[in-house]
């Protein structure tokens, strides 16, 4: 600020009323997030490698005999890549937290619930997805039986879905708390079990040789509640953490 | 329409204990007005109070005479708030940050005037540096892009003069003064004390009393 | 009606209300639940599949009802403390809360001793045994996020806005659960769904479940009055309360 600055000055904006420009918000806070994971491309590959390691504990941990892999497969893989979206829930809204661009967030003449959704979406995006495109992969590890590596990646990437919607309402409850990580977990574990039941229900329906789009249409009514519940109660949380 | 926020009959009990009480605000177009008092005594819960924030509070908050919190939406649209923390995403570059705040406040000025803002505080030739690797100061300096590159009415700073140098104070100063001259308001909490703004307004918070001049 | 809602909300109305309400309730409570369990526990007759190891429903069932009913009411009081920033309905939840955990615990417990002799096992994967499980999971999260904040109003918000977001979830949670166990065993024994239960039998059930309510009520009113005093220990009112007594 070495210039003189006082000869630029143009008149301040006259008062005016809030307008649209919130699908602009949406998008500018989406490619934001997602430009934040493009430079850090480590915080997004955290989840999947924890997958990937969680899935070579079971063989160690229980027996390498094909047989008894394939029994477990669909759950472990389900159970597995669940408890890897959680991992990185805890970070969804904390770096925005820590730096102050999530308080003003809040002050933009937009609904809150909105403008969430394009960061949940992010982290579905950069979590949800690659653990659902990745998942058949590690079917493969475990003796997954044919015919459910479909159903494997689609339940998984509509259930990964309700997993972020619900899971950033536990995020943004705890972002305000030193420890909130592990507290996070039990807030959001309960409420995913829907989720994990119709998931390896799909699972185990295409093994049967029966039909698993019911399951699957089934999680998607559920991501249709979330969708319509969810970003009410994240904004809620997120407000509640920062102004108390 | 001339900008006017008040507050009527404010009260705010934090904890059992009232931070104030009976508190009126009356700030319009013009005005610079600074809110003072020791640590702890409501400051930053008054501005976030006035800025429709926080809402379970006695009384009643009107921005161009209606009150909050419907009008809140057309408070934020043209409000400009800096709090503690810099608001600056640290893997973005300055520019990146400004783009995205006017993105989010529904302005649309071309990268051109965003660099123009960003040279005007000192900080050309870093547009594209990711802020991680500038001096606190210098990112202090990002976030003060924002009122240059940024022409809401409303002006709310918590604390705006934190870690910047002595010149930056006296032209954030000049900037504030100049704001407040071409119809623009101002609600400040600083301990600086703003020599170089002329005619600023004070409101003193001190436990129960407030006094305002 | 909007006049009776606020005087409600008022902390030292509800605390006179409170105190005339409570000692009724908890004679109501007392005398139910004794009638209730000499009834259930000596008089009844015994199930002839079960014999005597069915009499523990007499405790079991009442159990679980209010654990499933303190839950909904803890989602009822987080919104009205939310929508319309009634205290008292917040000092009633963080009151409840507890015993809600408390009474899903007692329903698991006694479930899980019921299991042994019908069974043969202290736990079996019942429905009814896992959506009870995930409720007490579902009442920890609410009573510690409560404690986790630093203020206690925020803790207080973050709490509403958790058992409402249960509330909506225990029937999805519910019907996945049964859906599941359908699955997994077909044809299973399901502890509460017999045909015709004779009347002796229901009767002193039915008059457990309401001597558990009444109890939940006077619990609530009684530790209730105990909050406003906590919270509302500086003001005024509370202050006079205390110097008018000898």
């Amino acid at each position: 600020m070495n210039t003189p600055m006082s000869g630029s000055i143009e008149a301040a904006e006259p008062v005016r009323e809030a307008g649209d420009g919130l699908g602009r918000a949406m998008a500018a806070t989406f490619r934001r997030d997602l430009t934040a994971v493009a430079r850090r491309p480590g915080d997004a590959l955290t989840p999947l490698v924890f997958f990937a390691m969680v899935i070579t504990l079971f063989p160690l941990g229980i027996s390498p005999e094909p047989e008894r892999l394939a029994l477990i497969a669909p759950g472990v893989l389900w159970v597995a890549a669940l408890l890897s979206a959680l991992l990185s829930l805890d970070g969804l809204f904390r770096g925005d937290f820590e730096d102050g661009t999530l308080e003003q967030l809040l002050l933009a003449p937009h609904p809150l619930s909105l403008l969430v959704l394009a960061k949940v979406a992010v982290h579905w995006l950069t979590t949800g997805l690659p653990l659902a495109l990745m998942a058949p992969l590690l079917g493969v590890l475990l003796a997954l039986p044919q015919g459910s590596y479909l159903a494997l990646s689609a339940t998984l990437a509509l259930g990964s879905g309700c997993i972020s919607l619900i899971g950033a309402i536990g995020a943004g409850l705890t972002v305000g708390l030193a420890r909130g990580g592990m507290l996070l977990s039990l807030l959001v574990l309960p409420l995913f079990m829907p989720v994990l039941i119709f998931g390896t229900g799909a699972m185990g329906a295409a093994l049967g040789g029966g039909e698993w789009l019911g399951h699957l249409a089934v999680i998607g009514a559920l991501l249709s509640v979330a969708l319509m519940a969810a970003p009410v109660a994240i904004a809620a949380s997120l407000r509640i953490s920062i102004h108390g | 329409m001339r900008l006017c926020l008040e507050a009527r009959q404010l009260a705010c009990e934090r904890d059992g204990r009232w931070l104030f009480r009976g508190l009126d605000v009356v700030l319009k177009a013009g005005e610079v007005l600074r809110v003072e008092g020791p640590n702890g005594s409501g400051k930053t819960t008054l501005l976030k109070i006035l800025c429709g924030q926080i809402a379970d509070v006695d009384g009643e908050v009107r921005w161009q005479g209606r009150a909050l919190p419907r009008a809140r939406a057309d408070l934020l649209a043209n409000l400009l708030y800096l709090g503690h923390a810099p608001g600056i995403k640290a893997n973005l570059s300055a520019l990146e940050n400004l783009r995205w705040y006017q993105a989010l406040g529904g302005e649309g000025r071309p990268d051109a005037e965003l660099e123009a803002a960003l040279a005007e505080v000192g900080l050309a030739g870093f547009e594209d540096v990711p802020t991680a690797q500038l001096s606190a100061g210098q990112k202090r300096r990002v976030t003060l892009a924002r009122l240059v590159s940024s022409r809401r009415a409303l002006w709310v700073l918590d604390e705006p003069f934190t870690a910047i140098d002595v010149a930056g104070v006296a032209a954030l100063e000049r900037r504030l003064a100049s704001h407040a001259a071409s119809g623009g308001a101002v609600l400040v909490t600083t301990h600086h004390p703003l020599s170089n703004v002329p005619g600023v307004r004070r409101l003193t918070m001190d436990g129960q009393r407030q006094v305002a001049s | 009606m909007w006049a009776f809602f606020h005087k409600l909300g008022s902390p030292r109305w509800f605390y006179g209300i409170a105190a005339r309400l409570s000692p009724w309730c908890w004679a109501l409570a007392l005398a139910l639940i004794l009638v209730g369990s000499v009834w259930g526990l000596a008089f009844a007759p015994a199930d002839y599949q079960q014999g005597n190891s069915f009499r523990i429903i007499y405790v079991h069932v009442p159990a679980a009802f209010l654990a499933q009913s303190i839950f909904l009411a803890l989602a009822a009081s987080g919104f009205v403390f939310m929508v319309w920033k009634i205290k008292i309905a917040d000092m009633a939840a963080a009151m409840m809360a507890p015993l809600g955990a408390a009474m899903t615990a007692i329903a698991l417990l006694s479930g899980s001793v019921w299991g042994k002799p019908t069974w043969g096992t202290w736990w079996q994967w019942d429905a009814r045994l896992t959506s009870m499980l995930i409720l007490l999971f579902l009442y920890l999260g609410v009573m510690l996020i409560r404690r986790a904040f630093a203020r206690p109003q925020s803790g207080a918000k973050a709490a509403s806005v958790l058992a409402m977001v249960g509330v909506i979830n225990i029937p999805i949670i519910k019907y996945s659960v049964e859906w599941w166990n359908t699955l997994h065993q077909p044809a299973s024994f399901t502890i509460t769904e017999r045909p015709a239960m004779p009347v002796e039998m229901w009767m002193p059930l039915l008059i457990m479940v309401l001597g558990f309510y009444a109890f939940f009520a006077a619990f609530t009113l009684t530790r209730t009055r105990t909050e406003i005093l906590r919270r509302e220990g500086h003001k005024r009112w509370v202050k006079e309360l205390f110097e008018e007594r000898p």
